[in-house]
Order: structure tokens, then sequence, then C-alpha cells
């Protein structure tokens, strides 16, 4: 008779080059059969330097390194920049451009959370969900396209306001899709919430009970799939949100299920929040009026030396900031994703922090995932819903 | 923060640390902390009546090469519940540890181990202070001031080893002509 063998835990790397890794991430999993006994993330394999890079650039310069930031979700990064460069100011937008904002904050957070749907999916074996969420990003890549030019790395947002005002017909356009799309997110619906593979996949799945959210830092869906009702649009209230109403879902169980859920109605409050915004916008500028921080118009450098002046100091020096020291932080589809940027006067910063979203999420799962089976690993990085761009910086 | 909630938070802070310094800065209260008292003041602000800062929200590391005790520690923390902010700041020299307060918030691990790898402060009684966004072997730390944007080294593909290797990065180059690297041939056309 054969002598019975002793097998000791091993050890799995689960990336960099894994599908399932959802970029760059590598992490070390020891394995008990298929049981995780430990796990260990890995990351910086996408480290760019963004914040070195930006003490070495002006403010406006600043904006499009954001967009690289979490590119699935890049007017919203934007959105936390312009708004700590205008606080540091001390100047506010105007009204019709605080909408514009809200309404393409919004629309990004359609865009991350469809592409989490699509991929989540993809993660536990949903195909076809995959080519339903990328019909409908399609239009909003459209829609970005429409209005800045680019279809992804938009750089519209601008301290003082934003690059230009919406293009003729853009409103409708925006305001048709957005009256359509719960209609989308119904079908997507019919496909996941109660088909049983689904469940089976996503319920009871790396629960994170509440004590444990607010230990790891969670932010955003992962905060409120737990049963913590914070968001920032409400809790302090940027832009024009404070003049919209919506509701704030919010999860029960902190499984993956549960964020599931929070994140499709989050979709839901997006088209109901675009619509009112559509509703209250008025015409006027879309820049802040006194010029010191958004370029004069093309009208006023053509017949106005001191204009042109202005502009060409603004795109070569740029403008300066006063000296001091402010956290901002907005409600990014993946949740508080914060600037702290330390000025010291001059036209670049001297330090800027920033606090991504994802971070926190991607380092608690060497807590969630020990006790998970192999083939739950991959349905709590789906879960998470990590952008490297993001968390490496 | 609303201005009201910036008062209250502001008497409840003098009325509880009383021996600490208090700085505003806009719409923000910042916490001046010695390096000794950080955990237990972290401790109170976390579970203290009226503070319930149950989050770390951020933690960054910022260089002051101008300053006697250079490098700085940034902390954000948050209350869900009562949704107010407070900024905490640490200050250190060059040889003084910052104690590590994963004690009081586990989500610390990183952000410390990030502090230590880009501005090089370190933490007394962190179990596993690895550099985390750079390579393993990296040598210096980015986001000092006096690290250049282009870093220190270079790496390229050497013809001769057959090949990538290290070299050091001449930091020489002009302002006016940022492409000119003196002292480097031009690659041999073959």
């Amino acid at each position: 008779m054969e002598e019975p063998k002793e097998f000791q835990n091993y050890t799995i790397n689960f990336g960099p080059q894994h599908p399932a890794a959802h970029g760059v991430l590598r992490l070390l999993l020891e394995l008990d059969g298929e049981v995780v006994e430990r796990a260990d993330p890995h990351i910086g394999l996408l480290h760019r330097g963004t914040e070195k890079l930006l003490e070495h650039k002006t403010y406006l310069q600043g904006v499009p390194y954001f967009d690289r930031l979490d590119y699935m979700s890049m007017m919203s990064e934007e959105h936390t920049w312009v708004l700590a460069v205008e606080k540091l100011m001390g100047i506010e937008a105007p009204p019709r451009a605080q909408y514009i904002r809200v309404i393409f904050a919004e629309l990004t957070r359609m865009l991350n959370h469809l592409l989490f749907l699509g991929a989540h999916g993809l993660d536990v074996g949903a195909m076809t969900m995959f080519i339903y969420t990328f019909r409908e990003r399609e239009v909003i890549f459209d829609i970005y396209e429409a209005v800045c030019g680019a279809r992804m790395h938009a750089a519209y947002f601008r301290p003082g306001g934003v690059a230009r005002d919406l293009p003729e017909g853009l409103e409708e356009k925006i305001r048709s899709f957005t009256e359509d799309f719960p209609s989308k997110i119904d079908e997507y619906e019919v496909l996941l919430t109660n088909n049983r593979i689904w469940k089976q996949r996503l319920v009871d799945v790396g629960i994170v009970t509440e004590k444990q959210a607010l230990d790891w830092g969670f932010v955003g869906p992962m905060l409120r799939g737990s049963g913590v009702a914070f968001d920032l649009r409400k809790a302090e209230p940027y832009d024009a949100y404070d003049k919209i109403e919506f509701d704030i879902p919010v999860g029960k169980n902190g499984d993956c299920y549960d964020r599931y859920l929070v994140r499709v109605e989050e979709i839901r409050e997006s088209c109901k929040i675009i619509l009112q915004a559509l509703d209250q916008m008025q015409p006027g500028p879309v820049k802040h009026q006194d010029f010191k921080v958004s370029p004069p118009t093309q009208n006023e450098q053509e017949n106005k030396m001191e204009s042109l002046i202005l502009h060409f100091k603004q795109f070569s020096e740029g403008f300066e900031a006063p000296a001091g020291e402010v956290y901002v932080a907005t409600e990014s589809p993946k949740g508080e994703f914060g600037v702290y940027l330390v000025s010291k006067g001059g036209s670049k910063p001297y330090r800027a922090k920033i606090r991504a979203a994802g971070y926190n999420h991607l380092q608690a799962t060497k807590d969630i995932l020990p006790g998970l089976m192999l083939t739950d690993v991959t349905t709590v990085i789906g879960t998470i819903d990590i952008v490297f761009g993001e968390i490496d910086r | 923060m609303t201005p009201e909630k910036l008062e209250n938070l502001a008497g409840l802070v003098a009325e509880k640390f009383p021996n600490l310094t208090v700085e505003r800065e806009i719409e923000a209260l910042v916490l001046r902390v010695e390096p000794e008292q950080l955990i237990e003041t972290m401790t109170q602000l976390r579970d203290g009546a009226g503070f319930d800062f149950t989050m770390m929200i951020d933690l960054a590391g910022v260089h002051y090469p101008d300053r006697e005790k250079p490098l700085e520690v940034v902390y954000q923390l948050l209350s869900v519940k009562k949704n107010h902010r407070i900024r905490v700041k640490v200050s250190v020299d060059e040889d003084t540890p910052v104690p590590s307060i994963i004690p009081v918030w586990s989500c610390a691990d990183w952000w410390e181990r990030e502090a230590y790898d880009l501005v090089g402060i370190r933490f007394s009684g962190h179990p596993d202070l690895r550099r985390l966004l750079n390579e393993y072997d990296f040598d210096g730390h980015p986001l000092r001031k006096d690290f250049p944007l282009s870093g220190r080294i270079e790496m390229k593909y050497d013809e001769k080893s057959g090949r990538v290797v290290r070299v050091p990065l001449d930091t020489s180059r002009t302002k006016l002509d940022p492409f000119k690297r003196p002292g480097r041939e031009p690659y041999a056309q073959s």
C-alpha cells in the first residue's frame, strides 16, 4: 500500500497578467485546497508619479492628469481637482457651469457603474452583460465627444467653470438618453437580479460588516452596501447638488449582491439627478466672470490687448493661487475621492495628495478574502470595482 | 463643513485637548500633535463623546525642507455619523519615527507604507514597513523636494551585455533645452 502523502499549503500568484485582475493587480494567495488562507495584494505596477508631476505643473495643466487616474470615471476626478483649486482661490463657478458639472458627473457615474456591471458579470460568468452595457456606454461616450472632442480623457472641467458651453442640441440628446435609460436598466436587471447563478455566486460572498467597513475606511457603494447611508453629495453638497432631490440606496447585509443592487439603484438615481439638472438649468455664463482664472472670450481677445495678454499668461505661467491648504472630497462613482492641496503661493501646487477611492477597498482584501474559495476571489475583486490608475497614481 | 459645525467642533476640541495647538485653515480645523501623544489623541478622537471620528480617510506625508522638523504627516479624519472632519498634523525630523496608528484604524497600513515609500517618514510599530508603490529596491524617496522630477537612474537596453541595465541619469540638462543631455553620445547608427 502506498504511504499517505501530506500536502502543504501552496501559494499562487494571481495576476499581474490575469484577465480577472482588472489591470495590474498582483495578488499572492496562500491556498489550503481551494480555500484562501492568506492574501497579500501587491500594487504599484502602474505607478506614474502623478503627485510628483502635479507639483511641477500649473493648476490648469493638472486637470488632464486627473482623467488618467481613474480612467473609468474621468470627469469625476477632474471635478475634485477643480473644486479644490476653486476653494483655494475662494471662487465659485457660475450656476450654469455647476449644473453642467453635475450632469457630467452623473453621466460619468453611469459610465463607471455600467463598466462595473459588465466586467463584474464577465468575472462571474455572465458574458452577455458586457455586450449590453457597452451598448449604452457608447452613447455616453458620444455625449462626451460632443462636449469636449475626446471620448474618454475629457479635460472638460476647468477651475472656475467648464471649458465651453454645451453645443446646440446636446441637452435634448442627454434628455432623451436619460429618459430612455431606466428601461435599459430593467433589461440588465432581468438578466441578473433574479438570475439563479448570479445569486449563487454573489449572495453572502465577501460580507463586510459596518464595523469592518468603518475600520478599513470604506467609501462610496462599498460603505453603503454595508448599511451606512453616507453620501458626500448629501453630506457636503458641492456645486448644484443641494438643489436636487435624490435618494441614497443602502444595502443591508454587506455582501457582493447588496453592493451590486446599490450600484444599480445609483444609476437610476443618476437618471433622476440629470433630468432635474436639465430642468433647472438656465442659460448663462459657464466660466467664472473674473477672468483671472478662466480665459477671456475669443471676442475679447481679438478686440482688447489686455485680454490677449491675460490669455497668454494664463496658458503659459498659469494663474496664481494664494498660500493655504485645502482638503476637498467629492463622491466619485467609487466613493470619496479627495485631494489634499497645499499651496505656498505661485502658480503651482506645493503638494497635491490624491486620496484614491479604491485604495482602502483593495487593502481590505487581505481581511475579506481569507476563508473564501478561490472562485470567490474574482467575485470580491469584481465587487470592489478597482481601477489601478487611481490606486497606483 | 458649515461654519456652525466648525465652531462646535472647535469648542469641543478646546475643551477636551486644552494643551494642543489648534490652527484654522480654509473651512477646516487643524490639530497639531506631538508624536508621543498621537495614539492617545487619535483613540480619543475616535471614541470620545462628541467626536466620533470613526474613519481615517487620508494620510499624507509632506516634506518641508526649510523647517526645523522637515517631515509632516497629515491625517484627515471623518465622522460619518456627525458628518464633520478634522485634520491632525504631526511634525518630525529625519531621525524621529511617528508611531503607527494601525491599532486605531486598520486602514492606516498602506497609507503609512506609502508615506514611508514616497516621503521617507518612518513609522514605529508598523508590522510590515515595505515600499508600496515603487519597486522594492528603489533608491530614495520621490516626493522629497530634493528628488529630481526625472529621477536619478534610467533603464536602457545595453547592446554589449544583451540585457536591460540601470545607469545614473545625467540631471544636468538645462532648462532652455530640456532634450539636450550633455556628455551623452547620440545612439550609433548601424
